[in-house]
């Protein structure tokens, strides 16, 4: 066997090892127990709001979709309210928007919802089925979704005002 | 330097570096004229001692050396010891702050233990680069040492150089009249042995065993498996083990099922060790008084049909989850590990009047999903006008839950009566009861409470397991291939008058020795002798 012919099936050895560790590594960096990720088409969902509207994601198509995860047990998201409530109110024509409170009781959803005076949709997630199923982790957690179903940013914790324009503004279809 | 091959007076063509002709085991460098031959790999020229180049080159040369790989055993040894020192994060039990868990069971050592990132050491860069080393390590050095040691052994002739015959350790020489009829006798005896006999001009080669030089590599075979099967399981989807918490009565979502499975708990139930029993008294004595003897989750399983959110839930399967006894579904099990006894789920309050102690009716509260409106007739009624499950005052001083779980649960009651038809308000936790708004004539006073137990129950799944077997089995039957049988080796060689006998193998030369004496006890041969004795004895005697 030649010296060259070696060389090669040595770094073909040394090759094959380096790609499957790379691959097996960038694969675990992409599991992240389900989380959503920039570039996933989202997954479809129905949950009824606190008004008792059906909203089913799939069903958007055409217009950005802003997915909020919240509990009123949670300080950030109690004082990132106010400010998506009036972020809310400029883009209202030209997205969606579901708040989604993680499994608590209607009550004290009801009484949080009042006492903030909120107007955007609003639904439990009472069987954290939309929560497991994103991967959602610690909330405050925000979710962008374009005109075309993906998922355009996965955001964890709290947003300043200029955030939520921001964010709701980047959903906004380009027509 | 330029020439690559050393062709020995034989003609058989050998690589730079080799010790000793591949063919007929002439020494070919001073030191094994010298030192006698290195019969290890026999005497081929390890691919990576040549001269060192190329990157390539050095790479390969770092992953082949023995030293190197011992190192890396090594350290993996002591990273492995060290992740067993306290819990790994995935062990330990409660939903705590890891860095809380760690200072407050362990101390300040347990908090570096947490700092160092130790409590996840199993999954950190540095122990997974370890395992791809010791990988890496061994498959070079396998092939490394392998293509050359199996070249040489198909390579083998039966004619040797005189050199390769007096510098093996069993050797004799033996000058008598008619050789070619002994060998001939030699040769059917070793036979008889189950050796394999090549004979080339008269001179013989016996050998058997030789599948035991294989060992050693069949059990790398074994290794690589078992370490393809470890970080196989960073690969999503072919490991997982997390826990769920489930209460009494309760239906959730199973982890990394998408949201597509679920399981209800339709009762949890424990029965522990009877503290008056005359045969535990001795382990009471030692430890706490609770022991569980056993628990169960009484468990359904349901699949959604549907979307995410609102699908139905169809059932699956029903079973009784016991410990060591799990609900497998879909390659995914659901064990029961932990329990969390008595978590409040009800609470019974009444009306009372403040003055007269008079109550009027009761209403009972889910704690998890409470309702509004209590009618107690008569014009009596509550409005729950708040609820916080784990109250506490957040930064704002205002009242708020922590989470969830109903904890330390306060009420905000508005209370109507036919002589409060306004209402007044109450403020009722655990132990309290506060009149935020001046003055009441009524009060919510605290009946009863019901509780549930919560399950945890973990789930895992691990499709690395047929891989880390086959491995495991493989690494065996490689151990077993090399440390149970021997390569033996008998060469009888015709040199002018005098026959050579020399023999070679790596273990238990004493039986060797014997089965070569007895193979030539009947000629007129001399049975070779053990070198390596003869020269300690002479050591020894002078």
């Amino acid at each position: 066997m030649s010296k060259k012919k070696r060389s090669w099936i040595r770094f073909a050895i040394l090759m094959v090892i380096a790609v499957a560790v790379v691959y097996t590594f960038i694969a675990n960096a992409q599991s992240d127990n389900g989380l959503v990720r920039k570039g996933d088409m989202a997954k479809n969902f129905a949950v009824t709001n606190l008004v008792n509207d059906r909203f089913v994601l799939a069903e958007q198509e055409g217009k950005g979709v802003f997915i909020n995860f919240w509990g009123t047990f949670c300080e950030p998201c109690e004082r990132e309210m106010p400010h998506i409530e009036s972020a809310y109110s400029d883009y209202e024509d030209q997205v969606e928007m579901i708040a989604i409170n993680v499994d608590e009781a209607p009550l004290t959803v009801q009484s949080f919802v009042d006492r903030h005076d909120l107007s955007f949709p609003i639904a439990i997630d009472k069987r954290r089925e939309l929560t497991r199923a994103y991967g959602v982790g610690p909330l405050p957690a925000t979710i962008l979704v374009d005109e075309h179903g993906q998922v355009q940013r996965y955001h964890e914790g709290e947003m300043t005002e200029a955030q939520i324009h921001e964010f709701f503004q980047s959903i906004v279809p380009d027509t | 330097m330029n020439n690559e091959t050393i062709i020995c007076e034989c003609g058989h063509v050998n690589k730079v570096g080799t010790e000793m002709c591949a063919a007929c085991g002439k020494p070919l460098t001073d030191k094994a004229q010298q030192e006698g031959v290195n019969m290890r790999y026999e005497g081929a020229a390890i691919r990576s001692k040549k001269r060192k180049v190329t990157l390539l080159d050095r790479i390969w040369g770092f992953f082949s050396s023995v030293k190197v790989g011992i190192w890396i055993i090594v350290l993996l040894l002591l990273a492995s010891a060290l992740g067993t020192i306290f819990p790994q994060d995935n062990l330990r039990p409660g939903l705590e702050e890891p860095a809380a868990f760690y200072e407050r069971e362990y101390g300040a050592p347990g908090l570096a233990y947490y700092n160092l990132g130790l409590h996840e050491l199993y999954s950190s860069w540095w122990y997974i680069t370890l395992i791809i080393a010791l990988g890496v390590s061994i498959i070079v050095a396998s092939f490394d040492r392998g293509i050359p040691l199996y070249k040489a052994l198909k390579a083998q002739r039966v004619t040797r150089h005189k050199h390769f015959m007096t510098r093996q350790r069993l050797y004799s020489k033996s000058t008598i009249a008619h050789p070619d009829d002994e060998l001939t006798k030699v040769a059917e005896a070793l036979k008889q042995k189950r050796y394999k006999v090549r004979v080339e001009n008269g001179n013989i080669l016996a050998e058997k065993n030789r599948f035991a030089r294989w060992g050693p590599y069949v059990n790398h075979v074994g290794l690589i498996l078992f370490l393809i099967g470890c970080l196989a399981r960073y690969i999503p989807g072919m490991y997982v083990d997390t826990s769920m918490w489930i209460r009494e009565g309760e239906r959730a979502p199973i982890p990394e099922t998408d949201s597509e499975y679920f399981v209800e708990n339709r009762g949890f139930s424990i029965s522990l060790y009877d503290e008056e029993d005359e045969r535990f008294q001795e382990a009471f004595e030692s430890g706490q008084s609770v022991v569980p003897e056993a628990f169960e989750t009484d468990a359904v399983l349901y699949k959604r049909e549907g979307l995410i959110g609102d699908g139905d839930l169809e059932m699956i399967e029903e079973k009784l989850i016991r410990v060591n006894d799990p609900l497998t579904f879909d390659s995914l099990s659901l064990y029961q590990t932990d329990y969390r006894l008595n978590e409040l789920n009800q609470m019974t309050f009444t009306l009372e009047n403040k003055e007269t102690n008079e109550t009027f009716g009761e209403m009972t509260i889910n704690l998890i999903d409470p309702e509004k409106h209590y009618d107690l007739g008569d014009g009596y009624s509550v409005v729950l006008e708040n609820y916080y499950p784990n109250f506490y005052m957040n930064s704002n001083n205002e009242p708020s839950t922590l989470n969830q779980i109903p904890d330390n649960p306060y009420f905000i009651f508005n209370m109507i009566t036919p002589e409060t038809p306004e209402g007044e308000t109450s403020f009722v936790g655990i132990q309290q009861n506060l009149e935020p708004l001046g003055d009441n004539d009524y009060k919510m006073t605290f009946v009863d409470v019901d509780l549930v137990n919560v399950s945890i129950l973990t789930v895992r799944k691990d499709l690395t397991l047929p891989l880390l077997i086959a491995g495991g089995t493989i690494f065996i039957i490689g151990l077993v291939q090399g440390s149970y049988w021997a390569h033996r080796r008998v060469w009888l060689q015709k040199s002018g008058e005098d026959v050579l006998i020399a023999a070679h193998t790596n273990r238990n030369w004493m039986s060797f020795q014997r089965e070569v004496e007895q193979s030539v006890k009947d000629t007129a041969l001399t049975p070779p002798k053990d070198q390596e004795e003869e020269t300690d004895q002479d050591t020894k005697g002078a």
